[in-house]
């Protein structure tokens, strides 16, 4: 094989791997969106999110499997998860909002084993087939000769017009800034006479579709299991200590950085090591350290701004 | 300090009769469960003992200092990968292997710790869980370690004529002995200055630093020695089952250590030992009911939290002690 040849390969095999990284960003991003905008109006800890994503993909790939339409699978799973979110809002996580974090993480710990184990009890513990609904199956070619698939390149092109619409609605409507204002000074828009807890409600149960949303979305290329919003959850967390408390902007800029660095690090990060140390030992430290990548991405970022890189609010509030 | 009011801390209470019955009746049953030969009941208590040192330690950092962690699973896993890794290049003394093994944990609790606490709250939580699910992905990766299936330890930790592990009974009193060290020991450094510096900061971090303290280094200190003792569990942990995996780091591990330490009472460090022993015996007779226990398991953990705290040292004092 020519040099040249091998040359575009590798610009190939690069530009596929950004493509996959800020796909999972935005993916990412759909599920942390909505919770650090809950958080940043009151400062409450909600680890049933993750399941919220699950939900989203369970109903995503019931529907996609018995309709194979794709309007109806991107209705239905979010509309579930937005459901089953104000279900848990009003029976538990109301209870939890002027409790102390503790209680939130151990009573939402609780709701998600019992999500968790609904769901292999529903559905059992293999993984379900979630088929890529007929009217997107179908790839798209690279320059260069390689293909991409259009769902991926659907998630990413509905994520950023969602990340665009939220961005609109935050910054022009009223909603939006009595959003902003709360995660400025909730105490104060409580005395100039707005509901903070309808604030809340509807903040949450947009925050649930759009995890839900983004469960569907992930449903064709992620193993559909009991647990699988856990891990989803975590690096959204990873997410807004990057980006910073209750800022769509920051959960954004943190999303695709914690996307490209997982998916970049994996792919070459193991052939990187190997120009230093000899490759049986880069094939043993690459994968380890593409694997710890973005959670050392976050320990820079507590070092150099522990705020966050954009919050919502600047510290010394 | 309130001058004329009860201080709670004042003087040396003694041991809460609770904490006796449960620690002394544990090595009568282990005792009697040996000479009825019910190996599986002796091995479920010894995982109950381990389980609540690492309870303990955690309620150093949670109850006595009120940080919340949500990644002390970490710790677990760093004391039995370090036995495990040893014992597979051949390192089976556990004079070599524990000390290592301690040393291990606490450098990866200052690291994660020093790094942690320069946040608070929620923060503090979504961050100890990251890293720890961090060390969750890279003890995966270690595929020269068994990776994701986990690495079979063949020879327990061996002390020469000292004591034998490897006897049921013996690493069953070597875990009871140091979960009685851990209790009585802690109980001390709760009563110290340090524990008080520790308590006051998280009542109000304001004022004991304007007193003078350091409240960082105090809490660092806290989070190390937490960390430290939870890995020690882990290498008793790791000896108790002859195997390790990624799953002891998982973090539904660091969430039932936390769950164990508010179902026995939070800050009362005797009530982490209670809430251990009630988690694992909780766990075993759900278990047996079901399979799928955790469908049980989670709306009960739903319902002590909200039904209101004190945990079961709190039920016990306002049944039977004084109020």
């Amino acid at each position: 094989m020519s040099r040249e040849r091998a040359a575009v390969l590798d610009v190939i095999l690069l530009s596929v791997q950004i493509l996959n990284g800020i796909q999972l960003g935005i993916l990412l991003f759909l599920v942390a969106a909505g919770l650090t905008l809950v958080f940043g109006i009151l400062d409450v800890i909600n680890l049933a999110h993750g399941a919220l994503f699950m939900v989203g993909a369970y109903a995503g790939a019931v529907v996609a499997v018995a309709s194979g339409s794709l309007a109806l699978t991107i209705l239905v799973a979010p509309a579930a998860a937005l459901v089953v979110g104000v279900l848990l809002d009003r029976l538990v996580l109301r209870f939890l909002y002027d409790r102390g974090h503790l209680d939130q993480v151990l009573a939402t710990f609780g709701l998600l084993l019992f999500l968790n184990e609904a769901v292999r009890v529903t559905f059992g513990s293999a993984a379900r087939p979630f088929p890529v609904p007929e009217l997107l199956d179908w790839s798209v070619s690279l320059p260069g000769g390689a293909s991409y698939p259009a769902w991926r390149i659907a998630i990413i092109a509905v994520g950023l017009a969602l990340a665009l619409a939220m961005f609109l609605i935050i910054a022009g409507t009223r909603a939006g800034m009595l959003v902003r204002a709360a995660s400025t000074n909730a105490g104060m828009l409580e005395l100039l006479g707005i509901d903070i807890h309808r604030l809340l409600l509807g903040t949450f149960g947009i925050g649930a579709a759009l995890a839900g949303f983004a469960g569907a979305m992930a449903g064709p290329i992620a193993a559909i299991q009991p647990g699988m919003g856990d891990h989803i959850l975590i690096l959204a967390f990873v997410v807004i200590v990057i980006g910073g408390t209750g800022s769509v902007q920051g959960a954004l800029l943190g999303s695709l950085l914690v996307g490209l660095c997982d998916t970049l690090g994996r792919a070459f990060l193991t052939d990187g090591i190997r120009l230093l140390l000899p490759p049986a030992a880069a094939n043993e430290i690459g994968p380890a350290i593409a694997s710890m990548l973005m959670y050392l991405v976050m320990a820079v970022v507590l070092l150099v701004r522990p705020e966050g890189l954009l919050p919502a609010r600047r510290p010394g509030r | 300090m309130t001058r004329g009011g009860a201080d709670p801390l004042a003087g040396r209470p003694p041991v809460p009769w609770i904490c006796l019955v449960l620690l002394g009746g544990t090595a009568i049953a282990l005792v009697l469960l040996e000479a009825a030969e019910h190996p599986y009941y002796v091995k479920l208590l010894n995982r109950a003992l381990i389980l609540a040192l690492a309870a303990l330690a955690l309620d150093l950092v949670v109850g006595v200092a009120g940080l919340v962690s949500l990644g002390h699973a970490a710790f677990l896993g760093v004391g039995a990968y370090t036995v495990g890794i040893m014992a597979e290049h051949g390192l089976t003394s556990g004079f070599l292997q524990w000390p290592v093994a301690l040393v291990a944990s606490a450098a990866v609790a200052a690291v994660i710790g020093w790094l942690s606490l320069r946040t608070r709250g929620a923060h503090f939580i979504m961050i100890t869980l990251a890293f720890a699910q961090m060390l969750f992905f890279v003890a995966i990766s270690l595929s020269r370690y068994g990776g994701d299936d986990g690495l079979t330890i063949w020879t327990r930790s061996e002390f020469g004529a000292l004591v034998s592990l490897s006897d049921r009974l013996g690493l069953a009193w070597v875990s009871l002995g140091i979960l009685t060290l851990a209790y009585l020991g802690l109980r001390r450094l709760e009563r110290s200055r340090f524990g008080r510096v520790l308590r006051g900061a998280r009542d109000n971090e304001r004022r004991v630093a304007t007193l003078g303290f350091a409240v960082e280094r105090y809490r660092l200190a806290a989070f190390v020695l937490s960390g430290t003792l939870t890995g020690l569990a882990g290498v008793l942990l790791a000896n108790l089952t002859e195997f390790v995996s990624p799953a002891y780091m998982s973090w539904q591990r660091s969430g039932e250590l936390l769950a164990m330490v508010v179902l026995g009472g939070l800050g009362t460090l005797h009530g982490a030992i209670l809430g251990a022993f009630a988690f694992v015996l909780l766990e075993e007779a759900l278990s047996s009911l079901t399979t799928h226990w955790a469908l049980l398991f989670g709306p009960l953990l739903v319902l002590v939290v909200l039904a209101g705290r004190g945990g079961l040292v709190g039920l016990l004092a306002g049944r039977w002690g004084p109020k």
